[in-house]
């Protein structure tokens, strides 16, 4: 697992989205053989959405045959609700860039029935060849996707019933009405993710501080269920100087001189994206 | 079938007028002349764009509305002596003439005429929608008298004024079978201190026409009552009233009542502002239509009434036939006009103002210069406002999913740029 540590959520976000974009442009992707990418909600990943955004209009990204496929969305919302997942990603994402609409999966909360929904988006997946790489965010108590703590570590997509703490915290979307609030939610699961040839994760701001250390310094456990990113070949995580404030000193120092070794003693230019697996972005 | 039938159009880099404010970063979709909403096309219909329309930076807003104007281009709405076909072609060609300007809805004006020339000439005024071949489109007319105060006449001719000594009857005779049809009348401006008038406004209402007090010389109790009796707007404001005095306002005085009956819906109501009798109600006031050529309305007093009513102003242009051409002799109705070298109009040998030689364009403009106001709410009076007005708000004057797509590119100066009608470009230069 690689630790990228920039200043603050600007930084990371830069470092993710031009992670994203030379990853998407080396794999040169094609009508046969698209990118497939995974992509969270939240506000982690705005800022990232912002600047691939601009990559697009400066005309250095195309996501024509890029397929996305996202982590959740709520069980019940009409797809044009203001909070469902359909319209935050078409607000900070689709209806930016050039993504093919056939090309965009997102769970159907309304569908009628909620289990062949989730295999059939296990099914999509499958049929496109896996997810080339998975963005993804962190909730303060670990959790990736909707696994909140207790989530099965070899979980598929499948209805989860949110926790009381998420449904107060997402009561301020809904007029501060708990009764508002969607208590089920449609999302992929914790291997799921882990499946994809890569997981990039962003996390930034002291309140998830002990989440990361949880994750990283401590042992695979389903209470913190991001900590799955440990078995996985290829994982990367991006985070602010904030984040790591639980972190031992000594881990942090590790991580900051490995990328000090890469820029100092091997170069920025050797870097082969698919070998050493680090790129030092803008 | 069109060649543009089904055709998904987004216009990109955009400074949009949504929700009452300019925003960045979102775009504007439309279909088949209509505006629509891009996430239903994207998730339910699979669609992306066939067409992108790159805006530039323009700041784009709604089509105007122009809900009084006489003519132009050397045509009068109220000319009866000329055959249908001539009466269809010069209303064609009026509604042209006028999408350069930026107007893609309007209300071709009638002034106080004989009963012959309203039966006559308000079938072929028919309500139409807007298009790249017949022009803007017509909202209905606006038929302005002849149930007016002489003493208030203005241009118009003394002779043709009356009063409804029949109640309603004496309108359904004046104007004969089209004030019942839906399809023709949208505003009718009365003086309600005239005989039988006041006691008519109800059943008018009724009919779905919205009525306007103008021409009159109503004092602030009487003006009160022709809206409590279902009155919704004000013609020209300040124009063929009493002058505004501080112990009896007048029509003037209407902006300023408190005491009006809040109404039950929104429809047809200015919305609430801070100078409302009721912040959280609709406002009770009524709509204003204002001539913003500097000549009719000084600019101090066009501030004035919008500080103190920022919700109802309309913008008009009350043009005449003269309007689009060059200084001479001109008709209305059937007085004689003369515009001097300044573009000031006058009823020949007189010094009595006679509509103007303005564009809705340059009202938004001078609009926006005489009151300091934001450019949302500069547009939003030649918009919004005049759409609320006849309560057709979902499909004029606004840039929601849908509305028509009439639709204008602006400069930062207001200027007009492009022109979008029912989704089809209007080739400008012509």
């Amino acid at each position: 697992m690689r630790l990228i540590i920039r200043e603050d959520y600007d930084e990371v976000s830069n470092y993710v989205a031009n992670y994203v974009k030379e990853r998407i442009k080396q794999f040169a992707p094609t009508a046969d053989r698209p990118f497939v990418l995974g992509l969270p909600t939240g506000s982690s990943p705005i800022g990232t959405y912002n600047k691939l955004v601009d990559f697009f209009k400066s005309g250095e990204l195309s996501f024509e045959h890029v397929i996305t496929f996202n982590m959740d969305e709520y069980v019940g919302l009409p797809k044009n609700h203001p909070q469902s997942y359909h319209t935050f990603m078409w607000t900070n994402l689709f209806a930016h860039i050039n993504i093919k609409a056939e090309n965009v999966h997102i769970l159907d909360g309304n569908a009628p029935d909620l289990d062949a929904e989730c295999k059939e988006f296990e099914a999509k997946i499958a049929r496109v060849g896996g997810i080339e790489l998975f963005l993804g965010g962190i909730g303060p108590d670990g959790h990736i996707a909707f696994n909140e703590p207790g989530s099965s570590l070899t979980s598929r997509t499948r209805v989860k019933t949110l926790a009381y703490e998420t449904i107060i915290a997402n009561a301020r979307f809904f007029e501060g009405d708990i009764g508002k609030v969607p208590k089920l939610a449609l999302t992929v699961g914790v291997a799921t993710v882990m499946d994809a040839r890569e997981v990039v994760v962003t996390i930034t701001g002291a309140h998830k501080a002990i989440a990361l250390a949880k994750c990283i310094e401590e042992g695979v456990n389903h209470m913190w269920t991001v900590s799955a990113i440990q078995m996985h070949p290829k994982g990367l995580i991006v985070c602010d100087e904030d984040s790591t404030l639980e972190l031992h000193v000594k881990t942090v120092k590790y991580f900051k001189s490995i990328e000090h070794v890469h820029q100092a003693l091997i170069g920025t230019e050797n870097l082969s994206l698919q070998d050493i697996f680090f790129f030092v972005g803008t | 079938m069109s060649a543009t039938e089904g055709k998904v159009v987004k216009v990109v880099n955009a400074r949009l007028l949504l929700n009452h404010e300019i925003v960045e970063n979102t775009y504007l979709w439309f279909r088949d002349g209509k505006i629509v909403d891009p996430q239903a096309l994207f998730f339910n219909d699979h669609r992306e764009p066939d067409e992108i329309i790159d805006a530039h930076n323009a700041i784009v807003v709604p089509g105007y509305l122009d809900v009084q104007i006489n003519g132009a281009f050397g045509i009068d709405f109220a000319d009866e002596s000329l055959s249908t076909e001539e009466i269809e072609k010069n209303r064609d060609t009026v509604a042209l003439g006028l999408l350069k300007y930026g107007c893609t809805s309007f209300c071709p004006t009638l002034v106080s005429s004989a009963p012959p020339v309203y039966h006559k000439v308000l079938p072929l005024l028919r309500k139409r929608p807007g298009s790249v071949t017949n022009g803007a489109g017509i909202l209905g007319v606006h038929i302005e008298g002849p149930f007016l105060n002489p003493e208030k006449k203005g241009a118009h001719k003394e002779e043709v004024l009356r009063t409804a000594e029949h109640g309603i009857e004496t309108f359904d005779e004046t104007y004969g079978p089209a004030l019942e049809r839906g399809d023709s009348i949208a505003i009718l401006t009365v003086a309600p201190e005239v005989d039988g008038v006041l006691a008519c406004i109800p059943s008018l209402v009724t009919r779905g026409i919205c009525i306007s007090i103008g021409h009159s010389t109503a004092t602030v109790t009487e003006a009160e009552l022709g809206v409590r009796a279902g009155a919704t707007c004000i013609t020209h404001l300040f124009n063929a009233m009493h002058a505004f005095h501080h112990r009896d306002a007048g029509i003037c005085g209407l902006l300023g009542s408190t005491t009006l009956p809040i109404p039950k819906s929104q429809k047809q109501h200015p919305t609430p502002s801070a100078s409302s009798p009721s912040t959280r109600n609709p406002d009770p006031r009524p709509f204003y239509g204002l001539i913003c050529d500097g000549i009719h309305v000084h600019p101090n007093s066009v501030r004035i009434a919008y500080h103190s009513h920022p919700k109802g102003v309309v913008l008009v242009t009350d043009a005449l036939s003269s309007m689009g051409l060059p200084p001479g002799c001109y008709h209305l109705g059937e007085y004689e006009i003369e515009v001097n070298g300044d573009n000031v109009a006058y009823v020949k040998g007189t010094t009595t103002l006679a509509g103007s030689n303005i564009t809705i364009d340059r009202c938004v403009k001078n609009f926006r210069k005489f009151t300091k106001c934001s450019i949302v709410e500069a547009v939003e009076a030649a918009t919004l406002h005049p759409a609320q007005l006849l309560g057709i708000e979902k499909v004029k004057g606004t840039l929601s999913p849908g509305a028509d797509a009439d639709i204008l590119f602006l400069n930062d100066e207001l200027d007009i740029l492009r022109v979008f009608v029912a989704g089809e470009e209007v080739e400008l230069g012509k």
